[in-house]
């Protein structure tokens, strides 16, 4: 057998569905030993699904895997650990306060009856360490650690088990751009040392930096694998968007009349402490859609929170319609009619537990008719209710079922009645059609289209650059919490928005 | 899916619950605690049928069991329907022991030393043990919010504080002159001490009390824009804070209440029984800790709280009539106590989940 086709993993014609999506329609993956493989793929794509499959996470509807040529059933963790095959995820399973070692072996049994022989965990830790190029103290507890670190006894905890494939899914959204390249080292190294590894991104850059082929993940279906010599960005970010992109949503010009937000030299602070916005300004005027775009982590959360009031700035100025909104109250900013259509939307956009109809008044139960004095009207909160559910086409069996029971769509589809039934003057959308299935992403968009029209301003945040580009009027870039320009009518390219995603400035008509 | 080695179940969550699958769920978890007490009863050498027959029929069974369940349910369905509030709005306050301590300190501070005018001072001694009790709840409500310091900790530190307090009272500055050396303060003057229905200890006007609160409690959660905010807040306060809601009033609304509740069962305890401050563990028997099963047992529903109050308020007057027929020791109802709330907790997955057997693999 000559090398090129000593395949480590082979997938075929995987299938897998959940409730009102297919998340992996027929996939065909073929991975060669030793080399670093690329899944490439915007969110929803199907990456995570797959790679969850292959670790035994979810069990495929239809489709065979082998694994060194051999047909098998991963039916667990435990059976792919058993075939070598170890994943690192995106969010670490650490427990912060024990240790390095003991987060290595925890679950292994390692010594004689209930004792652990930690002198020969040890041993064993700093020998794989040291054969791998990590350095690590064993005696550390994990919360003492960096991010970079951390993962690093995900990858030491992998080895330890011996694992031969190595999955890790979007490694290095959690990292700084140093810790990057620590990996990237330490990756190659990995490889040089006879392991397979998968690697899963949304990040063009990264692609072209580590990896030797790369499969490009669109709608649940591979859409190519090539080697990554042979390709370049440009042509990976067309394949990863899809080439129908720009089909155009019927729109109207925008008329720029009146300025809706104004933010100003805007300073913000993530959870963490450090600045996620740095010295933003920007404009948005009625009836036009400002899309930012951007990779996440670059400060789009911080700064939708910021404008909605959940969020503390430190410095700079926010307008609304002229007036100052800077330091007005979550509740306040509700009240001068501004939409939020968040991103997380079942943990943040509604209470699962509670009813239709009250999910529908979750920010305008104090508002008549819902309420009169202290007490709710139910007869109002149920003719709202009816209302929403035909206007937006809510698919739900009763006005007082639970919401946690519908799907996302639904969910979507309440949030979205919810905060636009209001004729607000400013929306800020965040990935409003993530996850969703078609016939609702369609929805969706009309629905922000005819909120245009009305001369609402849209603020839409997304990283799925073919909702912005057939959404947006005009589209901000934000990379390291600052922007990378504005591109407007026919500066519009996706290329160019792919550069400045990775963090090139623009300037003018030439980059 | 959880799969053993040759059985095979299927864990779904349920999508709704109805009411008479909650009922059932509770009624089947008590019945599982009073088995294993049953248990502990034939290890004491008496048999559990014997035991459950006298528990049940010295209750039930007389005018004086009856009226003892009732004057024992005033304080738990007191204290429970203000956890249900508490509960509803994800704060654990283990505290009503402590703040219907405060609210029974205060009643006293104004029944002997105010100078009200009679008809005043049963008002009076209301207001003020109402307010005692919030002031004792709303502490830890800022702590929480404020500070992020866990509620469960700070309201039961407080109860020790409460306790403490009274004990002080009691054998320092308002020890009574005529109390001849017991720890107890002077008796209450006739104004200050509630009617009775006649022959029992029934005080009946904190009954009443009880009842139309539970009634309000019920009519604030599921009627009013407060009682929305805390459904919300407690059900996901992610959500809250999204869609505006200030969590430090919601906490603070909800603490006032829920501690002011259960300083009037402290009111009702001194002004309708004792008629003066003695021993903490006189005034409460740990009724604070008790309601904290009956507002569970309640499924946090305070109109559910008059008849989960009720039964066990039984369960002390039980444990009262085995104590002396077969010389248990009083614990035995904490025994009870605890194995309800075991089985109450664990009932809640078969409430969330559908448990279902798809046959050997």
């Amino acid at each position: 057998m000559n090398k090129a086709e000593d395949y480590a993993i082979e997938l075929r014609r995987i299938v897998k569905r959940f409730p009102g999506v297919i998340a992996n329609n027929g996939i065909d993956l073929k991975i060669r030993r030793g080399e670093i493989h690329c899944l490439l793929g915007e969110n929803g794509a199907g990456k995570t699904t797959l790679m969850r499959i292959l670790y035994g996470l979810y069990q495929p509807d239809q489709g065979e895997i082998l694994v060194n040529n051999q047909k098998i059933n991963i039916s667990s963790p435990r059976i792919a650990l058993q075939h070598h095959i170890g994943m690192v995820h995106q969010h670490f399973k650490l427990v912060p306060t024990l240790s390095v070692e003991e987060n290595i072996i925890l679950g292994l049994d390692e010594g004689t009856g209930p004792f652990t022989n930690f002198r020969k965990v040890r041993k064993r830790i700093s020998l794989i360490a040291n054969q791998y190029g990590l350095s690590l103290d064993p005696r550390t507890k994990i919360w003492q650690l960096a991010g970079g670190k951390q993962q690093q006894v995900e990858i030491l905890k992998a080895l330890y088990r011996e694992v031969e494939i190595l999955i890790m899914d979007e490694p290095t959204s959690v990292l700084t751009p140093q810790e990057v390249e620590k990996l990237f080292t330490t990756l190659r190294f990995l490889v040089k040392n006879g392991l397979t590894i998968i690697f899963i991104t949304h990040k063009l850059d990264e692609v072209m930096k580590v990896s030797d082929r790369v499969t490009v993940l669109r709608k649940g279906k591979v859409i190519a694998t090539i080697p990554t010599q042979e390709t370049d960005k440009e042509t990976l970010a067309r394949l990863m968007v899809g080439r129908e992109v720009i089909f155009c949503l019927k729109k109207n010009p925008v008329k720029k009349k009146e300025k809706i937000l104004e933010v100003k030299d805007l300073h913000v602070l993530n959870d963490r402490g450090l600045p996620a916005v740095c010295g933003l300004s920007f404009e948005l005027y009625g009836g036009e859609i400002l899309g930012i775009a951007g990779v996440s982590g670059n400060g789009q959360n911080e700064l939708a929170e910021v404008l909605t009031g959940l969020r503390k700035l430190i410095k700079g100025e926010i307008y609304l319609d002229g007036q100052d909104i800077t330091h007005c109250s979550t509740r306040e900013i509700n009240k001068l009619k501004v939409a939020h259509i968040p991103a997380e939307r079942i943990r943040v956009g509604i209470v699962p537990t509670l009813s239709v109809s009250e999910n529908l008044i979750l920010n305008k139960y104090f508002y008549s008719p819902f309420s009169r004095g202290e007490f709710l009207n139910y007869k109002a909160i149920k003719e709202n209710a009816q209302a929403m559910i035909s206007e937006y086409q809510i698919l739900t069996p009763h006005y007082q079922i639970p919401v946690r029971i519908l799907s996302g769509g639904n969910i979507q589809k309440i949030i979205l009645a919810r905060e636009l039934s209001c004729d607000p003057r400013m929306i800020i959308a965040m990935h409003p059609t993530y996850g969703l299935d078609i016939g609702a992403t369609e929805q969706v968009r009309q629905t922000l289209l005819s909120q245009r029209e009305k001369g609402a301003g849209i603020l839409l945040i997304s990283e799925d650059l073919e909702e912005i580009i057939s959404l947006a009027d005009r589209i901000m870039v934000m990379f390291g919490g600052k922007t990378m320009g504005i591109l407007e009518g026919e500066n519009i390219d996706l290329e160019r928005i792919g550069l400045m995603m990775a963090g090139t400035k623009y300037r003018g008509e030439k980059m | 899916m959880i799969s053993a080695k040759k059985w095979r179940f299927k864990i779904e969550e349920r999508s709704s619950v109805s009411n008479s699958r909650v009922l059932l769920t509770s009624i089947l978890a008590i019945l599982a605690a009073l088995i294993i007490v049953g248990i502990f009863f034939q290890f004491y050498g008496v048999s559990a049928f014997k035991a459950y027959r006298l528990i049940f029929s010295g209750s039930l069974g007389s005018r004086f069991g009856l009226a003892e369940i009732v004057r024992r349910a005033i304080p738990l369905l007191l204290c429970g329907v203000g956890l249900t509030l508490a509960f509803r709005a994800l704060f654990w306050n283990i505290g009503a022991e402590g703040q219907l301590l405060i609210g029974a300190v205060a009643a006293t501070g104004i029944a002997l030393f105010s100078k009200l005018p009679p008809f005043l001072l049963l008002p009076a001694m209301f207001l003020g043990g109402f307010i005692g009790g919030a002031l004792w709840g709303i502490v830890p409500a800022f702590l929480k919010v404020i500070l992020g310091i866990n509620e469960v900790i700070a309201t039961l530190m407080m109860n020790y504080m409460a306790i403490y307090l009274v004990e002080w009272l009691i054998h320092g500055p308002w020890k009574g002159p005529s109390a001849r050396g017991f720890a107890y303060s002077d008796p209450f003057p006739p104004s200050a001490m509630l009617p009775t229905i006649t022959g029992t200890r029934i005080h009946w006007p904190t009954l009443i009390i009880g009842l139309v609160i539970s009634v309000l409690i019920y009519i604030l959660i599921v009627h009013t824009k407060s009682g929305l905010e805390v459904r919300v807040m407690g059900e996901n306060p992610e959500a809250a804070r999204y869609a505006g809601i200030n969590p430090l009033k919601v906490t603070l609304l909800v603490m006032l209440i829920s501690g002011g509740l259960a300083g009037l069962a402290g009111v009702g305890e001194i002004a309708g029984i004792h008629q003066r401050l003695l021993g903490p563990t006189h005034i409460s028997m740990g009724y604070g800790y008790t309601a904290v099963i009956v507002a569970w047992l309640a499924r946090r529903n305070p109109l559910a709280v008059i008849f989960t109050s009720l039964f066990f308020a039984l369960l002390i007057t039980g444990g009262d009539v085995i104590k002396v027929s077969l010389g248990f020791p009083s614990q035995m109802i904490n025994v009870f106590n605890g194995a309800i709330l075991f089985f109450l907790i664990g009932s809640e997955f078969f409430l969330r989940y559908r448990i279902s057997f798809i046959g050997r693999r």
